[in-house]
């Protein structure tokens, strides 16, 4: 049986851990807000940008550009996973459930899957278990910029472009909504084709001018588009992160709690239960006199 | 047909919205050459260079550094969408000038492993921002 003192070590104990949950989880609630500021000021590029990608779909023969090419028409390569990871652990099931997923996307594939990586989880998990990493990088989530996004996209094209990767697809958790996240699995090239909504969009750009010709904006925009997407989904899986974080954070403080109540009654039963006996040893003793 | 009494101008980059307003006219750097949009002008999608982009509200004009993205106009409505943009308040001028500065070192500098198209470029923004910025600078404090 513990003794008194230990019992109260060990609820000291229990305590310094909930404050350190507490302060993680005010934390991660802050860096939450921002995160999802960020969110809302990349959504007007994003949905711009997809504007002007679709008024133009209708001006360019899409098929002419190698990024829109059709599945049928690749090379028999490994598919390239990019997988988004956090950096960091002690945020739930975060990082558990998407390297759940993307195990058994590679075990599903009817042909081999090449890794992108980006985080530390991902990275180190799957670096360990020998698997075809073409692209990694880490500690991007500190201090997360287009740039980061760029890189990415730079690889990811070029995996494409060479005809190393026949497709490339984009595994992230999305940010619903504070208490839930969701793994999604997206095409991120070949570009998948657009809404076929030509006709209006057709007649608004009938008296479009362009400078320079169509063809070489739309060149330079699809780049720009991967970009933009793949920056849309680190956003994206950063808020998931500081909210999975913050979740799991609030869960460790409550069971915290329950476990100091836990163990208060425990210790307070104990030292009755010590009192009564020794009342009990006075007693006995004082009768036996 | 009437024409539009003024621009809903909108300039985006890919971290956040910088202008969302409604002006009288815009000058935008277009990769072929500066193009002036007063309301009305012919719909148009080009291509930006790094560059000086400027807005008028009645009479006071507000600078902006861009570099790269798109622009779409239309009779009534200007979207740029730019990688970089800067308004000239936010231009840091001790950083444009150390950005310059370290451009035109790799310029000078002759060996065979510089990028000579990425210091181009690093230059050119960096003099566009101090441009930019110059002008942030003799524009009247608000009140006079």
């Amino acid at each position: 049986m513990p003794s008194l003192i230990d019992m109260r070590r060990r609820i000291r104990a229990v305590k310094s851990t909930q404050q350190i949950t507490k302060a993680m989880k005010t934390v991660a609630a802050s860096k939450l807000r921002r995160a999802q500021e960020r969110i809302t000021g990349a959504r007007p590029f994003a949905q711009l940008m997809l504007g002007v990608l679709n008024s133009l779909a209708t001006r360019v023969d899409p098929a002419l550009h190698p990024l829109l090419a059709a599945p049928a028409d690749r090379p028999p390569a490994p598919t390239l996973l990019v997988v988004v990871t956090a950096d960091k652990g002690l945020c739930g099931s975060f990082n558990s459930s998407l390297l759940r997923r993307a195990g058994t996307y590679v075990a599903d594939a009817d042909r081999e899957v090449a890794l992108g990586l980006v985080g530390r989880k991902g990275r180190d998990f799957f670096v360990r278990r020998g698997f075809d990493v073409r692209y990694e990088d880490i500690n991007v989530f500190t201090n997360l910029r287009y740039t980061h996004a760029q890189a990415v996209a730079r690889a990811a094209i070029g995996e494409f472009t060479s005809g190393a990767a026949r497709d490339v697809y984009l595994l992230y958790n999305e940010f619903k909504s504070v208490l839930q996240q969701r793994v999604v699995v997206e095409r991120l090239l070949p570009i998948p084709r657009l809404e076929d909504d030509s006709a209006a969009a057709a007649e608004a750009l009938a008296g479009h001018l362009f400078e320079p010709t169509p063809a070489e904006i739309f060149d330079e925009l699809l780049p720009r588009h991967v970009e933009t997407q793949l920056f849309r989904a680190l956003l994206e899986s950063a808020a998931a992160e500081h909210a999975a974080r913050m979740t799991a954070m609030d869960a460790a403080t409550r069971n915290a709690g329950e476990m100091i109540d836990q163990l208060t009654l425990y210790m307070n039963k104990m030292r009755q239960a010590t009192i009564t006996r020794e009342l009990i040893e006075v007693v006995s003793g004082a009768e036996a006199l | 047909m009437e024409l539009p009494s003024a621009l809903s101008f909108e300039l985006v980059t890919p971290e956040r919205s910088i202008v969302h307003e409604s002006v009288d006219e815009v000058q935008i750097p277009g990769s072929q050459g500066y193009l002036g949009v007063l309301p009305g002008h012919t719909p148009l999608l080009t291509t930006l260079q790094v560059g000086e982009l400027w807005f008028r509200r009645g009479a006071e004009r507000s600078f902006v550094s861009v570099a790269f993205g798109f622009a779409e106009i239309l009779p009534d409505r200007v979207t740029v969408l730019a990688q970089i943009a800067e308004r000239a308040e936010a231009i840091d001028v001790d950083r444009a000038e150390e950005a310059r500065r370290r451009a035109r070192e790799r310029l000078a500098g002759s060996t065979a492993n510089v990028d000579f198209e990425r210091a181009r470029v690093a230059l050119l923004k960096s003099l566009v921002r101090l441009q930019v910025a110059s002008h942030a600078r003799i524009r009247p404090p608000a009140g006079l």
